[in-house]
């Protein structure tokens, strides 16, 4: 008489533990969501993390967008990081190169790593890199330097509110963090 | 029963009373988007102390006349389709009426409009570092009370715990743009008077902007538990007229220019032993005692003591290299920036000769120098 | 349901435990540790709980010490910044959490007339591993270092790279009371789905029951992403993951959206049960049918959907775009219309009745009062313009101790109160209890009321020392805070007091309260209902 309702406990119990474990579950899958919506609405600033392609466009001469480069370096960094120009105006769907300038001042090798952020938040959607130092490691020998690349361009959809974008780079000493792939930068001085 | 919720009513009102000098509300702050904000809490207090004396008003209705006691008897309804369609319905218009004025308000917040002065605001454990864009001009900011003040020992200032070694310097008038980061946690530069709080995040930048209509000082504190000294990381804000503030920065130029003449010249000095030791005293207690304690002794298992340990009691180099270059992963900040080779020279000379560690050695600015900076 | 299903339910092995049980209880400590009846659970449950509670008083009062006057005196901030986040986190996990989970255990069967809980064995462990991690929790504050100092939201990257060395163990502990909570709601899920007497419909359910099956719902949804979350805290700090590390590609921002998707259904997981209670003790002493019942379960049902789109509320000044304030304020906004017609409802079911103020009504009026004030600072809170200038502050802290002390442990309070003639056989100290109420609503409003003041003005939360203007408001707030710490010995005394013994409780105390708990003896037999009462 014990059986049927038994199995019902059994199968209601099966459903929440699988609630349960698939929620654990959702906690993680959490992550690769929040980067794909950061990417796709601009959310704390996030740019894509890979190079964009440029498709020849009608670059919008009418309009002016300043575009403002910063540069962070972690305390722990031993490296000068300094954007080539601090700031330009720039026509969206032109393509722009520009540099930032790396000298390391370690007496031995050190890997960076820099994170872009693009302020208004809501541009970072319509900033596109085509070539970014950020997309791979940076090594640099000791006491050396280099100039790092970077070439972009501003989607023309770029809302009409926004006039003035701030790309910034945070430089990490990742050196003790077991790098793969770094890219070697410039030549010892 | 009815004096006891008097009494009640009394109580909710007292602390009005007896704090005198304390504001009791909100600042209607010295912005245009301060006022709209204060404007906007006043409202939704005030709608909501309407709706909290109909229903409290309602409930102590029925506590004073429904009552047993008064024999009264209960009445049977339990039900009333209109009545519950009223109460969703009603509250919901009322909130609608809330929410426009508040969109209004956060879409003029958020207006990315050209700004006139830019400066990053990077926030650390435990202070604020001041870069203005379009000058070469940037600084930390210190929490300027003395620790004396705090431990009691002496009569605590007017703006205890409010004042910094070097405020921030605005105009007025002007649109100025705060790009805000930070080295290490995640800190929260907040401002009152400017209804300005963003969270400095590390790796990312975030965007606020202020126009300040008058000029005068204005005080903050960080706003996100950030570690052990989170209520000890005030901002202070000086904000100038136009004309003074052209002034100002010129001078910030000049003292950068005598600033680093200075550096220059300290490379060629050698300082004595007495010398190093009362300056680097001084700023030990400043930058370093807040972790290390100014016994030395550390926070065993949080901060590694300096007492007879193996860096400071070992070989100078490595002594100089962690200040000077801070420790990855750990508390422990690069001073490059922040500190002078000559003042470093001076804190590494102290910790190598305070607390009986007595290694003998001094250390000059140009030995600072030399390791790499 | 029939006969034979509810008694099936039970498993086997427990049926033929509940016989045994029914000529001899083993003794002492055996009794306790190997119990699995609902009510001993329960018992145990609640006492745990309180316990927990004083431990987190006592904290709360290093804090209110400390914060007595302006100036370091007593502890210096990292001790102190482990006082507010151990409290928080006892007080969340350790007072409110399983109070509601002692009172699901104790009333859950009797309220839907059943024998005991559908997975008793289970029962037991849920309850036994509670004090493991809370063992765990106070042991690390002992640890060189000391415990967790960073926040009970323990925000990354403060909670990874600069937390101190004990973090594993909050990790651990935090796993532990996850697993407890879970297995808790699973009990309660499949006793209320499976174990109703025969006629008790879906919409026959006491609120009581109703608020815990939802409450059931959210502890299952969002437990699991809370044990996720700290997972990826104790990668991060121990094993070289970078999910919250800018450097590896990870964002600290992002911590903070999985915590609160977590975080704001907890919030409701606190307070829903509240709701029942209430809904449960103002028809009882109204001596009217509760107003509006199937309104009070879709309230309940649409706050508990709505908790799941609200949570960066918790988050405006990380910087967002304006589409997503405007979403995240619209849909707090909204949750007051469900809050209010819930508190709408108590007050037409008070209206026109026959009052009477017993301890656990009083403590139900000081709840729709208080609780209401929380909600209107909630609605404020809500606002993200003005959350800007109120995140934060001591105004956040009034405001989550107006809806949590004032709101959930006063009815978790009141619960106590009314139900304690069920549980041990006797009245409890009528004056006693008076006295424990007018000291505390009193005291918990010098304490928590004029902190909306020091948040306006300025004070941030979390913070040892404070600016000299603050100094007069904070030292009627610690005054307050100890007045109420101390009342809350009155309670302890009047529940020793009952259990030994006083006025012998009939079945059914109050002569207005409904439902099939009352219908059986006072105190109520070790199995509740060994014949399925009908329900009509």
């Amino acid at each position: 008489m014990s059986r049927p309702s038994a199995t019902s406990n059994r199968k209601l119990i099966i459903w929440l533990m699988t609630g349960a474990i698939g929620m654990f579950g959702f906690g993680f899958a959490l992550v690769p969501l929040y980067d794909v919506l950061c990417e796709q609405l601009g959310i704390n600033g996030k740019t894509q993390s890979t190079a964009s392609t440029y498709k020849p466009m009608t670059i919008d001469t009418s309009r002016v967008i300043t575009v403002e480069f910063m540069a962070n370096i972690q305390q722990d960094m031993p490296w000068e990081f300094t954007p080539e120009v601090k700031r330009m105006q720039v026509h969206p769907g032109e393509l722009v190169r520009t540099n930032f300038n790396a000298k390391s001042l370690a007496l031995a090798t050190t890997v960076g790593q820099a994170i872009p952020s693009v302020s208004p938040g809501q541009g970072a959607a319509y900033f596109n890199k085509t070539e970014c130092f950020c997309f791979n490691q940076q090594l640099l020998a000791a006491q050396s330097s280099a100039a790092l690349p970077l070439i972009f361009y501003v989607d023309p959809d770029l809302p009409d509110t926004i006039s003035t974008l701030t790309l910034s780079y945070t430089l990490y000493n990742i050196t003790d963090k077991g790098y793969v792939g770094a890219v070697e930068q410039g030549a010892a001085k | 029963m009815k004096h006891l919720w008097y009494s009640l009513l009394g109580l909710l009102l007292a602390p009005p009373i007896f704090a005198a000098d304390m504001p009791l509300n909100m600042t209607p702050g010295v912005t245009e988007i301060s006022g709209k904000v204060f404007g906007l809490h006043m409202t939704i207090l005030y709608i909501c102390c309407a709706i909290g004396i109909i229903v409290f008003g309602a409930m102590i209705y029925s506590i004073i006349n429904h009552r047993r006691s008064k024999g009264a008897v209960a009445a049977n309804f339990h039900e009333s389709t209109k009545v519950e369609i009223a109460w969703t319905i009603v509250p919901f218009v009322i909130l609608i009426l809330m929410a426009i004025p508040a969109t209004k308000t956060l879409i003029a917040m958020e207006d990315p409009s050209d700004a006139d002065i830019t400066i990053k605001v990077t926030g650390s454990q435990w202070k604020w570092h001041y870069s203005y864009f379009d000058h070469d001009i940037e600084y930390y900011s210190l929490l300027a009370t003395p620790r004396a003040q705090i431990e009691g020992s002496e009569t605590k200032g007017e703006n205890y715990l409010l004042e910094v070694d070097k405020p921030l310097v605005l105009p007025i008038n002007k649109k100025v743009r705060f790009l805000m980061t930070s080295d290490d946690v995640i800190h929260s530069w907040w401002v009152p008077a400017f209804a300005v709080k963003k969270d400095a995040n590390p790796g990312f930048i975030n965007e606020a902007w202020t126009r300040v209509d008058k000029p005068g000082t204005y005080r903050g504190q960080c706003a996100e538990l950030c570690g052990k000294d989170h209520g000890f990381m005030p901002i202070v804000v000086e904000v100038l007229s136009e004309a003074d503030f052209d002034i100002w920065i010129e001078e910030q130029k000049n003292q950068a220019t005598i600033a680093a003449a200075a550096t220059e010249a300290s490379l060629s000095q050698t300082l004595s032993m007495d010398e190093l030791m009362t300056q680097g005293e001084q700023i030990y207690m400043a930058r370093c005692a807040a972790c290390h304690q100014p016994n030395g002794m550390g926070l065993p298992g949080v901060f590694p003591g300096l007492k007879a340990s193996a860096i400071a009691t070992g070989p100078v180099t490595a002594h100089i290299d962690i200040v000077v270059n801070g420790k990855a992963g750990t508390a422990m900040q690069a001073f490059a920036g922040q500190l002078t080779p000559q003042e470093i020279a001076a804190v590494v000379t102290y910790e190598r000769n305070a607390w009986g560690n007595d290694v003998g050695d001094t250390v000059q600015a140009a030995d600072v120098s030399q390791h790499g900076q | 349901m029939n006969t034979t299903t509810r008694e099936a339910n039970m498993d086997a092995a427990h049926i033929e435990e509940s016989n045994e049980h029914h000529e001899a209880h083993p003794t002492g400590i055996k009794r306790w540790l190997f119990t699995t009846n609902h009510k001993d659970i329960g018992t145990l449950y609640l006492w745990f709980s309180f316990i927990m509670f004083l431990t987190g008083g006592a904290m709360a009062m290093v804090i209110r010490a400390e914060l007595f006057q302006p100036g370091l005196q007593l502890v210096e901030p990292n001790f102190f910044n482990q006082m507010t986040t151990v409290h928080g986190l006892i007080m969340v996990f350790g007072a409110v959490m399983p109070a509601f989970t002692g009172l699901a255990n104790w009333l859950i069967p009797m309220m839907i007339g059943a024998p005991d809980m559908a997975l008793p064995r289970m029962n037991n462990w849920s309850f036994w591993i509670l004090p493991f991690a809370f063992t765990i929790l106070l042991s690390s504050l002992f640890m060189e270092g000391g415990g967790p100092n960073f926040g009970w939201t323990f925000y990354a990257p403060l909670s990874t790279t600069y937390s101190p060395d004990s973090t594993a163990l909050f990790v651990f502990s935090i796993h532990i009371m996850g697993i407890s909570s879970i297995m808790g709601a699973i009990n309660v899920v499949v006793t209320i789905v499976n174990m109703r007497a025969p006629g008790m419909s879906w919409m026959k359910l006491p609120l009581f029951v109703w608020t815990w099956l939802i409450t059931a719902f959210l502890l299952i949804a969002v437990m699991p992403v809370l044990a996720g979350v700290v997972t990826m805290v104790l990668t991060d700090k121990y094993f070289g993951t970078s999910f919250f590390d800018a450097a590896g590609g990870g964002d600290p921002v992002m911590f903070q959206h999985i915590f609160w998707f977590f975080g704001h259904p907890e919030v409701y997981i606190m307070i829903l049960p509240s709701f029942g209670i209430i809904s449960a003790i103002v028809p009882a002493f109204s001596r009217k049918r509760l107003f509006g019942y199937s309104s009070m379960v879709y309230a309940t049902a649409s706050i508990a959907i709505l908790s799941f789109l609200v949570w960066a509320h918790h988050m405006f000044t990380t910087g967002m775009p304006v589409f997503a304030e405007l979403f995240f304020m619209y849909c707090t906004m909204l949750i007051a219309v469900p809050t209010g017609v819930k508190v709408f409802n108590w007050v037409a079911t008070m209206w026109r009745g026959s009052l009477s103020f017993e301890t656990p009504m009083l403590f139900a009026i000081a709840f729709i009062i208080l609780f209401t004030i929380g909600g209107f600072s909630g609605l404020m809170l809500a606002i993200t313009p003005v959350d800007f200038q109120y995140h934060d502050t001591y105004f956040v802290v009034a405001h989550f101790h107006y809806v949590l002390v004032t709101g959930a442990i006063f009815s978790i309070m009141a619960a106590a109160y009314y139900w304690l003639p069920k549980w041990t056989g006797h009245m409890y100290d009528e004056k006693l209890g008076k006295l424990h109420f007018w000291c505390s609503v009193i005291s918990v409003n010098v304490l928590f009321f004029p902190m909306h003041f020091l948040g306006l003005a300025g004070m941030p939360r979390r913070i040892p020392d404070y600016a000299i203007q603050f100094a007069d408001v904070n030292q009627i707030v610690s005054i307050g805070g100890f007045a109420f710490g101390l009342s809350q010995f009155i309670f302890l005394a009047l529940v020793i007091k009952c259990i030994k013994g006083g006025e012998k409780a009939p079945a059914k105390p109050w002569d207005g309260a409904e439902g099939l708990e009352w219908t059986l003896p006072s105190p109520a037999p070790y199995h509740s209902f060994s014949t399925p009462p009908e329900v009509k």
